[in-house]
């Protein structure tokens, strides 16, 4: 593994009509790393997410990717150079095919425009061919390819929630985040889950995910980052994190809220 | 491998071909029968609109109620360019083309900005203010008046003057409109445009630049509203402003709504289903009504597009295309898996 | 002295045309508050007010009898078409829900061109014909008949909205859905009696104005887009706001017609309505009254 650093957020702060959701929050992500960021609900994950892909535009703070800084980038732009994402809630194409779903994943590798593609030109025709191969091999990826043909939204919860990953597999991005992926599934889909996850990384791909469920973040996490009430509060490896005693705090502080 | 592709696109030609056949085989029949030929020739000029529209609204779900204005840009522009500058009738069609993208450029980049009721409201206020430009710029197109004498089409030497030359020039332009579009549905431009429909906050984290795509789009959608403005005016000869009003706009709509969204067919099944119904309806209602007058029959129109967006929001194409599916299916004697009903049925993009 | 006598004279005209405005814009206001529905549909209940107590006058029942009278029936309608047209597809999107309500004022156009013919309608002013004097301006009496009523309707919703137990409901179902459903406020219901009242308002605005402008099956169109560019500029959320707007729309207007060519006018108010859209969504107003529900 190389330490080639991927993500640098310094000091990035977010506020909404003066309420901090996140503040002065820095961390790293290196290539081929795994990244989890936990927190109790309303810590600012989410937003995090949103700041990091360009969705909502930063109060102040630093992100670099690859060494270009992508503040001030439009979502599109920063996708286009390899970081594609997951939704909390699910943001699948349900007006297509499961199959056009990751095949509109791959528009950033294909070059077909609106004048060569309503003249039918040759080439249009071989790039459909191989962006088809590829989708389906995405979908293999995460493991329903079985389900090429079927419309979306007929999927189930869990299946569409590894479409969108095999949709943000599809554009080859170097850097995926996924925000809480492992919500709304059954045990036996979050094993599943974790394995497509697993084999990825083998392959090179660098992860970022929002996670509550705490098994998986511990299995499969190289490096967390706690946040609580926008702050970041530690940043380590599972062992370091599961006997911090400010993690443990802000979790049973919740848990007596509850 | 190779057919997988044809499991969602059907590219195939064959049934267009049979189609377009049949179209141009129509007037044969009824060559002296100018009433049917007319009726037609009506149909292909909405057509033309509706298609580039459903592009629009049926496939990146861009609502537009300014098209009007682009149908009128087109005719004026050919009207102008014909008839008071006395130059060849493709230079009219070319520069009205051309005006129509610049304007739809221009008015689209702000309007794009905004989203659901403000677009809509958006692109009718656009339509009203280019509405005051027919009507006021009395100079160019006179005005309420209306401008005369626009001379028949011609091109390569061929001139339209009849019905029934006419009829082939507005189908060979609607047939090439709707390969055109259905190309475009059937590539990535195609998925990015249906992906801003399903969600544009997706799209965007995929890398699609989605202003930039319904921009294109807008600006495509108003170049085939002015082509076929082009050659409405040259088919009438005489045009006004109240032609290419706010319910012009509205009544496109309609017919799109009515075809159904997601469905290259759909602008022309609308087009033909508006005209026929205002047909038949403006025949048969005098006779129980009898001093029924006016465009009474918008309340057919009303009651349909309300009961279709209720009941069948997909519009009615997807009902024929099923119709025809079985047809064949059944006449092809072919048995249908539940599998293979399901990928090549109702998903497939005609 | 003639420069005064005749801005006199278009301000008070467009007074008059902006206090029809704002009876229409405050139904869209209720409407769009309540259930997020845009209703192109709010023009033609103007309309239908208009020919319904054309009709009843005509039949010889007092103007009074017949401006009650044709207020209930378009509320009813106004009902009705809620309950036909927009219940069923309340789930829909919300472009779907605009083109549905344009499906409806076809309906209402239609039906009206049935039952009265295409040619304009007259009704008798409420009060003759006798122009009134103003430091050297002519006003007519419908003039501060329409300006009078709108005023005193506005009045009294605003009191039904901010004093009476019913009023103070829709706007916490306004305010916050969820904690109007746990009071047992039914947000289904909120939206049948938003969409009769606003059709009540419309028809009466339609009645007011017949006088001076006449009525026919198609001025519900102008009138309606009018009143709702109103409301945008004011931003859609904010009833005096929106008011402000029609008054300032209506004003607009008649200066462009006294000054310029009546042509311009609805070029001109949609010119107004595309530089809000643009550079300040969230209406003329929003600085001012600092207030977004």
């Amino acid at each position: 593994m190389t330490e080639e650093t991927l993500l640098k957020v310094e000091n990035l702060s977010k506020s909404f009509g003066g309420v901090n959701a996140v503040e002065n929050v820095s961390f790293e992500v290196k290539k081929g790393e795994i990244v989890a960021v936990i927190g109790p609900n309303g810590a600012g994950k989410t937003t995090l997410f949103n700041l990091v892909t360009g969705v909502i535009p930063a109060t102040s703070g630093k992100i670099t990717f690859k060494g270009v800084s992508i503040i001030g980038k439009r979502p599109y732009q920063i996708a286009s150079l390899g970081m594609t994402r997951t939704f909390q809630n699910l943001q699948v194409f349900n007006n297509m095919t499961v199959i056009e779903n990751v095949m509109t994943g791959s528009h950033i590798r294909l070059k077909t425009g609106i004048l060569s593609s309503g003249l039918r030109l040759p080439n249009v025709y071989k790039e459909e061919k191989e962006v088809m191969q590829k989708a389906l091999q995405c979908l293999e990826q995460v493991g329903i390819a079985d389900l090429a043909f079927e419309r979306a939204e007929t999927l189930p919860y869990g299946n569409q929630r590894l479409l969108e990953i095999a949709r943000a597999v599809a554009a080859e991005p170097s850097f995926i985040l996924l925000d809480e992926p492992m919500a709304g599934l059954n045990p036996q889909e979050s094993r599943n889950l974790v394995n497509v996850l697993k084999n990825m990384r083998k392959q090179g791909m660098t992860f970022l995910f929002v996670e509550h469920d705490m098994e998986t973040v511990m299995s499969i996490a190289d490096k967390i980052v706690v946040l609580d009430y926008g702050k970041k509060i530690a940043e380590g490896t599972p062992e370091e994190i599961s006997s911090n005693p400010k993690v443990i705090a802000a979790y049973l502080g919740e848990e007596e809220a509850i | 491998m190779d057919n997988n592709l044809t499991k969602i696109y059907n590219r195939s030609l064959k049934g267009p071909l049979i189609f377009f056949v049949v179209i141009m085989l129509l007037p044969f029949i009824f060559q002296s029968n100018n009433y049917i030929l007319s009726t037609f020739i009506m149909i292909g000029f909405y057509s033309l609109v509706t298609t580039g529209l459903t592009l629009l609204i049926g496939y990146a779900g861009q609502i537009s109620l300014g098209h009007a204005a682009f149908y009128g840009i087109g005719a004026y522009t050919s009207a102008y360019f014909t008839a008071t500058l006395q130059m060849p009738s493709w230079i009219g069609i070319l520069v009205g083309a051309i005006i129509a993208s610049l304007v739809s450029l221009i008015i689209g980049i702000p309007v794009f900005k905004l989203k659901g009721h403000y677009l809509a409201l958006a692109t009718l206020g656009f339509g009203v203010i280019i509405f005051t430009f027919f009507k006021e710029w009395k100079t160019i197109t006179g005005g309420l008046n209306g401008f005369f004498g626009i001379p028949p089409l011609s091109l390569f030497g061929i001139s339209f003057s009849t019905d029934f030359q006419f009829y082939f020039l507005i189908w060979i332009f609607v047939f090439l409109g709707i390969f055109f579009a259905r190309n475009i549905v059937q590539s990535r431009v195609g998925r990015a445009l249906m992906s801003i429909h399903g969600s544009e906050i997706a799209s965007e984290a995929i890398g699609i630049n989605i202003n930039k795509y319904k921009l294109q789009i807008f600006v495509l959608s108003a170049v085939y509203a002015s082509i076929a403005g082009s050659l409405y005016a040259h088919y009438v000869t005489f045009i006004n402003p109240q032609l290419f009003e706010m319910m012009t706009s509205i009544y496109f709509l309609i017919m799109v709504v009515i075809g159904g969204i997601g469905n290259i067919w759909g602008g022309l099944i609308g087009a033909a289903i508006y005209v026929f119904l205002g047909e038949l309806l403006k025949d048969i209602v005098p006779k129980i009504i009898p001093n029924a007058s006016g465009e009474f029959e918008i309340v057919f129109f009303g009651v349909l597009l309300v009961v279709i967006l209720i009941y069948m929001p997909n519009g009615i194409s997807k009902a024929i295309f099923h119709f025809i599916k079985r047809i064949t299916s059944n006449f092809k004697n072919k048995p249908v898996s539940a599998f293979s009903k399901k990928s090549t049925g109702s998903d497939i993009h005609d | 002295m003639e420069l005064t006598s005749q801005f006199i004279q278009l301000i008070f005209s467009g007074l008059t045309i902006g206090s029809i405005y704002a009876l229409i814009a405050i139904g869209f206001v209720i409407i769009y508050n309540i259930t997020g529905l845009l209703n192109l549909a709010q023009g033609d209940f103007a309309m239908l007010g208009a020919l319904t107590c054309i009709s009843f006058v005509n039949m010889g029942f007092p103007l009074i009898i017949a401006i009650a009278v044709s207020v209930v029936i378009v509320t009813i309608i106004g009902g009705l078409f809620e309950r036909l047209a927009i219940y069923p597809a309340r789930n829909s999107s919300t472009a779907t829900l605009l083109i549905i309500t344009i499906g409806a004022a076809f309906v209402f156009r239609g039906i009206s061109i049935l039952i009265w013919g295409t040619q304009p309608l007259a009704l008798r002013p409420f009060s003759g014909n006798q122009n009134i004097n103003f430091l050297d301006a002519t006003i007519q009496p419908q003039s501060l008949w329409a300006i009078g009523i709108s005023l005193l309707s506005l009045a009294v919703l605003y009191y039904f909205f901010n004093k009476t137990y019913l009023g103070k409901a829709v706007t916490a179902c306004v305010v916050n859905r969820f904690a109007a459903r746990l009071m047992g406020i039914s947000p289904q219901k909120m939206s049948f009696w938003a969409v009769s009242i606003s059709a009540g308002l419309g028809a009466l605005a339609g009645i007011v104005i017949a006088p001076i402008s006449g009525a026919s099956y198609d001025m519900g169109i102008m009138i309606g887009l009018k009143a709702f560019i109103a409301a945008v500029i004011g931003g859609l959320s904010n009833a005096p706001a929106a008011i402000a707007g029609a008054f300032l729309i209506g004003i607009l207007e008649s200066f462009t017609e006294g000054y310029l060519s009546s042509g311009y006018k609805d070029a001109i108010s949609f010119t107004l309505l595309l530089i809000v859209l643009f550079f300040m969504p969230n209406g003329l107003f929003s600085k001012v009254s600092g207030k977004r529900v």
